[in-house]
């Protein structure tokens, strides 16, 4: 039974309450996707960690009914904003 | 195989090759398109590596994910260490990242950043 984007962005917000999450649906069929997440929660964390804190939100989903999500992770960028 | 049995193979594996391709299908011919990208990508570095088809054996397909609490194939390892899946293998390549694990670690492989 295929997911729809809000039940995802629902599901990782669940566990990264602060996290801003854009999901694309890259196929139309419910099975692919990609997600964006920003998080403060991924700072100090490495890319594999981050991408796990991610799959266990989605409590086992991945790799099972949804087959693909290409995920970016992020921190928010500092105060500091650059000009450039 | 046990499930002990599969995480004791796995971890031989690991540990015989620097470079550890876990993915659908073979080098030659991989049969799904995020295991097809790393094989172009490290292809594309030169880099040697070991392919394992985990559509060979369930229980590897099953035991590799267990093995690094990872739900999804391909996965890499490079000098027995957990690298990444697609997603995180093809980012650490466009940035260069891949090519300097590679050269930190004392991999072989060609500088070329871009893809054809």
């Amino acid at each position: 039974m295929p997911m729809d984007a809000g039940e995802i962005e629902r599901l990782i917000k669940a566990k990264l309450p602060d996290a801003e999450v854009t999901i694309t649906d890259l196929a139309g069929d419910g099975d692919h996707y990609a997600a964006n997440v920003v998080s403060e929660a991924f700072r100090g964390k490495s890319r594999v960690q981050q991408h796990q804190m991610v799959y266990e939100a989605l409590e086992g989903r991945m790799g099972g009914v949804l087959h693909a999500l290409a995920l970016q992770t992020s921190v928010p960028e500092g105060d500091n904003k650059s000009d450039n | 195989m046990s499930e002990q049995d599969i995480q004791d193979w796995i971890r031989k594996q690991i540990a015989a090759h620097d470079v550890v391709l876990f993915m659908k299908g073979t080098r030659q011919f991989p049969q799904c398109g995020f295991s097809g990208q790393l094989v172009q990508i490290l292809d594309h570095l030169g880099v040697e590596f070991k392919d394992i088809n985990v559509l060979e054996d369930m229980a590897l397909r099953e035991g590799i994910k267990a093995f690094t609490n990872w739900p999804t194939i391909p996965q890499l390892y490079v000098k027995g260490e957990f690298v990444g899946g697609c997603d995180i293998v093809r980012d650490m390549f466009q940035v260069g990242e891949l090519q300097q694990l590679l050269a930190d670690k004392g991999i072989a492989h060609s500088q070329r950043t871009t893809v054809a």
